[in-house]
């Protein structure tokens, strides 16, 4: 930007402007020079992290099946009431739109939208496609009440209305054990579909269990670490990242085969007389919790280490010689300085720990399904992309919220990797 | 699918293709090989065995192999970012059934295989020529239990058989399954699973043995926990048990009693580069010689109906379809599982949770 000089002044203003210019062009190329350096990682973050992330979050709310291929009954839809069956005209363009979609083969998409909320349409509609097909001509409102009377339905045609929005709330709500019945109103899901807030509540508490258990175990490990001689603490170092070198799966594989119940741990317990039967020791919150653990461990371990690393060992010799035990000078100096590093282990395995799929599928059972294991349900199998997407937003909130409530009591500045 | 999207999908498409392609490297690009997927295991070597290593043979055309478990998504992720890279899959009916009403299947010119009447009644889809038919029963190790079961009660009867059951984490099947062992005969079984006091029902003929089971999700499984005796009896694909029998040396025996019939069919995705060159494969893999050839290799009975004289009889008496086996038999209804999947399965994920 050039500042414009006011007439009358002359000289040394010029002379000002083009310094001014001159140190801004060379802060811009500096500038310049270090986004340069940075802008492969930001776009390739942006293009494989962001973007579909974001893409997949817009499903979760995306509506389009009905409203791109029954048009004209979603706009007949529009004047009616909503108190008793639509009449004939709302019924012609349906059929119109049936032709269409018969013609195109979409059918049973739209079958299938309404089949989330009415059990059965999905086949209702295929018949109605077939009645369509059949030809002959109207009336069709007594046509299709006549083939079956559900097409007389208030409910029905008030829930084919609202699935004709662009955005639908009914997967969030689904996902948060929510249904919203014919008039719009949102109440409790029945009980024997409301199964996703469990879910949640459960990742949620896996997790911390898993963080927890990383943390007792992890602590001593990283201090261990961090105060013996370079020599020995280089060995135990590569015991700790030795489980990095292998494959998530195979080492939640090599916990079935000690775990099982004609495992090696029982075949050990039962010879040292320890129970008289086996235990189940997998397929169960035991068996999901202790692999997790295990593959969290140095996550954990790794932040506090290098904290510890940069405390100086000269704090708690001047706490022994100014009179502490050596418990009190470990609790009330050493450990306040650990903290930063036990918050961000805790924090990294806390929310790796949410988003678990492979290992508890592996060695947990039906109880100790996580959220992730929906979402790849609902994906690859039941094709019902828009529940997993809202599962998977869900969680993502959920993350944040937690993430951003350990910010404020801890505060996020504090946190130290290293 | 014809439909936009309000997201661009464009971008979306290509982070597919992307994991797609990585899902698939070496996938087939000229026809002188063809992408095949189907479920690996046993099964997959018998396709190998009868079809596939035949057909290199006969024509020189490479077949490669991928294997999936059932996962429809894949399917039509591959479609949806126009990159097709499986040239034939073999699916179940439902997601024949699924791919043809979204349109990320072929739809089949059964004018190739003499018309549908060359295929078991009822096993033809619009998507799919059907190629097997299997049966999901459940098997105990005879060597551990000498007097065994010989009806679906006996699944669910944990006085006299106790110990770990395993059954498939899905409502497909055991519904049924429960429903026979409460005493529906088999042709009333879908009349009354239509019915709440119907599911109901199931459900609590499945609280008996719920704290007893043992959840399997792939297909290998089963004979995997029976030999390793977690559990004393397992729901299974009959072909999986037969096999584990005759390779493992195993001693499993099969309740052929309210067995659920099911058909494997052949599904080309929309969009394979060559679809002549698939077309020619599944009709080799579609003669009664090797329709009548795969049946040495695991016992599932052919689906076309030329094959089955061919086929030796010390072999048909393993098949689901043999008559002695097949008295009290379910076939599966995709059409009930169509309309009533979303709401069973969310009520089968609540119970199994609880």
């Amino acid at each position: 930007m050039a500042v414009a000089a006011l007439p009358g002044e002359a000289g040394p203003d010029v002379d000002r402007t083009s310094l001014k210019t001159k140190l801004r062009r060379a802060e811009r190329v500096n500038r310049a020079r270090s986004f340069s350096l940075v802008a492969p990682l930001l776009l390739f973050v942006l293009a494989v992290f962001a973007l579909p992330i974001g893409l997949m979050l817009v499903r979760a709310v995306e509506n389009t099946e009905v409203r791109e291929t029954m048009p004209r009954t979603i706009a007949a839809l529009d004047g009616w009431d909503g108190r008793a069956t639509p009449g004939e005209d709302v019924f012609a363009a349906f059929v119109e739109d049936l032709v269409q979609t018969q013609k195109d083969r979409t059918t049973a998409l739209v079958g299938k939208r309404i089949n989330y909320e009415v059990p059965g349409a999905r086949s209702r509609f295929l018949k109605a496609g077939r009645l369509v097909d059949a030809g002959g001509g109207g009336p069709w409102r007594e046509k299709f009440i006549a083939a079956d009377p559900e097409w007389g339905s208030v409910e029905f045609w008030a829930i084919m209305k609202r699935a004709g929005a662009t955005f639908t709330p009914y997967y969030l709500l689904t996902s948060l054990d929510l249904r919203q019945d014919a008039q719009g109103a949102v109440s409790r899901n029945f009980a024997d579909q409301s199964i996703f807030v469990d879910i949640f509540i459960r990742t949620i508490w896996i997790s911390l269990l898993v963080t927890l258990a990383t943390l007792v175990l992890g602590y001593p490990v990283a201090h261990l670490l961090a105060i013996l001689p370079p020599r020995h603490a280089n060995v135990l170092m590569i015991l700790v990242l030795l489980p990095f070198t292998t494959s998530i799966l195979v080492r939640t594989t090599a916990w079935i085969v000690l775990l099982q119940s004609n495992g090696v741990l029982n075949d050990i317990l039962l010879a040292l007389n320890l129970t008289t039967e086996r235990v189940q020791l997998i397929f169960n919150r035991f068996g999901t919790v202790l692999a997790m653990t295990h593959i969290q461990l140095p996550f954990t371990i790794l932040p506090i280490y290098s904290v510890m690393k940069s405390i100086p060992p000269s704090h708690l010799r001047a706490a022994r010689s100014l009179g502490a035990g050596p418990l009190t000078a470990f609790v009330s100096v050493y450990m306040p300085q650990t903290l930063p590093g036990v918050g961000a282990g805790c924090l990294l395995t806390f929310i790796l720990s949410l988003g678990y799929y492979i290992t508890p599928a592996l060695v947990g059972g039906p109880q100790d399904q996580m959220v992730s294991y929906f979402v790849a349900l609902y994906t690859n199998r039941e094709m019902n992309w828009g529940q997993a997407s809202a599962l998977g937003a869900i969680l993502l909130l959920i993350t944040l919220a937690l993430y951003a409530l350990f910010n404020r009591l801890v505060g996020i500045d504090k946190v130290k990797l290293g | 699918m014809q439909m936009k999207s309000l997201v661009p999908l464009k971008s979306l498409k290509m982070t597919l293709s992307a994991l797609a392609l990585s899902a698939s490297c070496g996938a087939a690009v000229a026809a002188d090989s063809l992408t095949i997927t189907s479920w690996g295991g046993a099964y997959q070597t018998s396709q190998d065995e009868a079809y596939y290593k035949p057909y290199t043979a006969k024509t020189g055309i490479k077949i490669v192999q991928e294997e999936y478990n059932g996962e429809a998504a894949r399917i039509r992720a591959m479609v949806e970012s126009g990159n097709t890279t499986w040239d034939a899959v073999d699916v179940d009916a439902a997601t024949a059934q699924q791919g043809c009403d979204e349109g990320f299947l072929t739809p089949i010119d059964y004018s190739k295989f003499g018309g549908e009447a060359a295929f078991v009644k009822g096993s033809t889809f619009e998507c799919g020529i059907p190629t097997i038919i299997y049966s999901t029963i459940y098997a105990y190790d005879a060597d551990k239990i000498k007097d065994g079961p010989t009806t679906i009660a006996g699944l669910f009867d944990t006085k006299k058989w106790p110990g770990k059951r395993s059954l498939q984490k899905t409502p497909f099947g055991n519904l049924e399954f429960a429903l026979m062992a409460d005493g529906v005969p088999a042709d009333k079984v879908y009349e009354t699973l239509k019915t709440k006091e119907g599911v109901d029902r199931a459900f609590k003929k499945l609280d008996t043995i719920k704290k007893d089971i043992v959840w399997w999700e792939a297909g290998a499984q089963p004979p995997q926990l029976l030999a390793s005796g977690e559990v004393v009896m397992a729901t299974a694909w009959n072909g999986r048990i037969f096999n584990a029998n005759k390779v493992d040396k195993k001693n499993f025996k099969i309740v052929w009693d309210g067995q659920l019939l099911d058909y494997d069919l052949w599904a080309i995705p929309k969009g394979v580069k060559d679809l002549d060159a698939v077309y020619k494969f599944i009709e080799f893999a579609s003669s009664p010689e090797a329709q009548a050839a795969q049946t040495k290799y695991i016992s599932y009975g052919p689906a076309l109906l030329a094959a089955t004289p061919l086929v030796s009889p010390d072999i048909l008496k393993d098949l689901p379809t043999a008559p002695a086996n097949a008295k009290t038999a379910l076939a599966n209804d995709p059409v009930f599982w169509g309309d009533n999947k979303e709401e069973l399965l969310k009520r089968f994920n609540t119970w199994i949770a609880q």
